[in-house]
């Protein structure tokens, strides 16, 4: 039987100087079917801060970045061992329903994917579904002002999702994943579709929901990992193929004086 | 080459750009030629079919009737003026009081009305009969010939140009005689049938894709059920007819003619009923439904799943809200196909047990029937000319009753087709 995941108190209530870690892997293996694809991964996410995933192209950035809210389930060959803790609590215990984890780790994808339908659909749909007893029309207004999306689509807020330009539409998800009001939102490479402009803005966002989320980003673009991320984790592809944790640290750390000689040759361009 | 690229050592040779489009060209035109040629031999070949069935719809005909109507005025006024209590009487004096005593059973002349008396008169009395009947073809082209035709060989016979399908042609009940024959028992049933057949298969077509498609893992059993559909969309209708007859009207005999329910038809009370045709027909189509839905699933981005499941979704919110809204146009589309295929049916339904003769209506499911193909089959196998004509009316009703469903189907899909 399937329990509802429940944690007190809330993380939001949670200083980011506990040192409690909102989520953390311990010795994460991911398998496609007999393909290992993350190797003993062991990773700490502190609470409202931005922690950055970079590394070279097939280092399994992504493939970690699902294990956090038991989406890589999702493709019927993968497989996971070792475990994830969200608040103290293994993720992968038999008895957590994926369907909350994920209500309460949101997650961004890289191509904006909004539903084709209206914008306020878009934004009330996740609360909808989730009983939400509250005003809807208050919670899309404030999800888009969180999004800084509210002043571009106010007065077209029934028009369709699909009219909007990349960077709106990926802020529109990003309004729609805060809607739901989870506590760790998850970015895959949530400006790698945009242009500069837009990706300025969508990290100004993360900044700015950084206040109150706690947020995990997996990027291609070192200059973004510096630029907006507390914590930056650098992942690599083993011979076997297998991705693993290089070095993990404070991004200032990690990009002014990395311990490994390794990541030190990717930041500084030398390959990857 | 100017002088400077020589300089710089680039070669720069002008006369290579031409050097294969000559050739190319010929094999694209004579691609395009084929290609068209295809077009143009369908185009073509469903005119001639469509000719095919105009011609015969309508035409010249010499009818003679068996008493002159001429001779049935009383006091000098035609028949078509008289009275209804004229007609009455000039009924009487024709027919035997045999018959006379059941119509009037039937309904009492008192409350009939002359309208009624009048068709009565035509149909037991005057009896035109169409003697030769010409196609449209020759109708238009050979107008004096036919003219001097049905003179030389027909006297007394009159030639008008019929429009073998008319508004009478659909209100009437089926008829021995091709003159008053008429389609409304056939539409009422092939209406029923369809009915009953997408009722019975849109669901379990649309629910089996949605567990193919997003729920079934991918194991050799399943991959072994998903063979046998399609396998099964290929087989020869004869079968299922075969199959609705074991099962459906032998083996579920109580269910399909309603004993069961205390609803059977009095004057069948068998399981040759519009629900056992339904049946057999909703697994006839079923196959075909299953593979379009399956496409139209198929077709639906991921990336709008996994939107849905992250926002904290579960399964079956995710495909009823994003999935079958987005998949609806191309399920619709299969639901077309199905219905088209349905409604031309006749080998099942004949296995099954369609009523070869009818007058009654089909009133509820546990009806007997005809439908328009069997009725079209029907009368295309009988011998006189004149039915040749009828059943090419029937068919031109099979296919606007067709259009009209199909169009209702892709104006529901139109409708959900607006695309944000």
């Amino acid at each position: 039987m399937q329990v509802k995941l429940s944690l007190e108190p809330r993380l939001r209530d949670v200083s980011p100087e506990s040192g409690l870690y909102v989520l953390e892997a311990r010795r994460l293996r991911v398998y496609y079917g007999d393909f290992l694809a993350l190797k003993d991964v062991d990773l700490q996410v502190r609470p409202r801060k931005i922690t950055a995933i970079i590394g070279p192209s097939g280092c399994g950035k992504s493939t970690l970045l699902r294990a956090f809210n038991r989406m890589n389930e999702l493709v019927p060959t993968a497989r996971t061992e070792g475990e994830v803790l969200f608040c103290g609590q293994n993720i992968y215990e038999p008895w957590v329903d994926p369907v909350e984890v994920r209500r309460r780790i949101g997650m961004v994808f890289q191509k904006p994917n909004p539903f084709p339908k209206s914008i306020y659909e878009n934004v009330a749909w996740g609360a909808r579904i989730h009983g939400y007893q509250g005003n809807l029309d208050e919670l899309v207004e404030r999800s888009l002002r969180q999004a800084a999306l509210w002043d571009e689509v106010k007065d077209k807020l029934h028009e369709s999702a699909l009219a909007l330009s990349g960077g709106q539409q990926q802020r529109l998800c990003i309004a729609r994943t805060i809607a739901v009001r989870p506590e760790v939102i998850l970015m895959d490479e949530p400006a790698s579709a945009l242009d500069p402009i837009a990706t300025l803005k969508i990290e100004d966002l993360m900044r700015e929901l950084a206040q109150e989320y706690t947020i995990v980003i997996v990027t291609h673009n070192m200059q973004q990992a510096a630029r907006v991320s507390d914590y930056t984790a650098f992942l690599m592809m083993g011979e076997d193929r297998a991705g693993f944790v290089v070095e993990y640290g404070p991004t200032g750390q990690i990009f002014t004086n990395p311990k490994d000689e390794r990541t030190e040759a990717y930041i500084t361009g030398r390959f990857g | 080459m100017t002088s400077e690229m020589q300089a710089l050592g680039l070669r720069c040779e002008v006369g290579g750009f031409a050097a294969n489009l000559p050739r190319r060209q010929r094999v694209a035109g004579v691609w395009r030629w084929v290609l068209l040629a295809a077009t143009v031999v369908g185009v073509v070949v469903l005119s001639v079919l469509l000719y095919n069935i105009v011609d015969s719809a309508f035409g010249y005909v010499a009818v003679k009737a068996k008493v002159d109507p001429q001779t049935l005025a009383v006091d000098g006024v035609p028949l078509e003026d008289l009275s209804k209590d004229q007609l009455v009487e000039v009924l009487r004096a024709h027919i035997s009081e045999g018959l006379m005593r059941r119509l009037e059973q039937e309904r009492p002349f008192a409350e009939r009305s002359r309208e009624e008396v009048y068709t009565l008169v035509l149909e037991r009395v005057v009896q035109p009969q169409v003697v030769e009947s010409w196609s449209l073809t020759d109708s238009l082209l050979r107008r004096r010939a036919i003219q001097a035709e049905v003179a030389e060989r027909y006297p007394g016979a009159t030639l008008e140009f019929r429009r073998w399908l008319t508004a009478d042609f659909l209100r009437r009940p089926q008829s021995s005689r091709a003159e008053w024959a008429g389609v409304r028992t056939a539409i009422l049933g092939s209406l029923w049938v369809i009915a009953i057949t997408i009722i019975v298969a849109f669901p379990l077509g649309v629910g089996a894709a949605v567990y193919l498609e997003e729920y079934a893992a991918d194991t050799w059993f399943n991959r072994l059920i998903q063979t046998n559909i399609n396998n099964l969309a290929g087989v020869p209708s004869i079968i299922y007819g075969m199959l609705g007859l074991a099962i459906f009207v032998r083996a579920l005999e109580p269910v399909t003619s309603g004993t069961l329910f205390g609803l059977a038809d009095p004057t069948t009370a068998n399981g040759r009923t519009v629900l056992s045709a339904g049946l057999t027909l909703a697994l006839l189509v079923l196959p075909l439904l299953i593979i379009n839905a399956r496409e139209a699933i198929r077709a639906v981005p991921n990336s709008l799943r996994e939107a849905a499941l992250a926002l904290g979704a579960t399964k079956w919110q995710t495909v009823w809200h994003h999935v079958l809204p987005q998949a609806l146009p191309g399920i619709l589309t299969g639901t077309i196909l199905a219905i088209s295929r349905a409604l031309g049916e006749t080998a099942p339904l004949v296995v099954v047990g369609a009523s070869t003769f009818i007058v009654v209506d089909p009133s509820g499911p546990f009806s007997k029937f005809t439908t328009l193909p069997i009725q079209i089959y029907q009368w295309t196998s009988r011998p006189q000319d004149v039915f040749r004509h009828i059943a090419a009316a029937a068919i031109l009703v099979l296919l606007a009753l067709l259009l009209s469903l199909n169009a209702a189907a892709i104006l529901l899909r139109n409708r959900y087709q607006r695309r944000w």
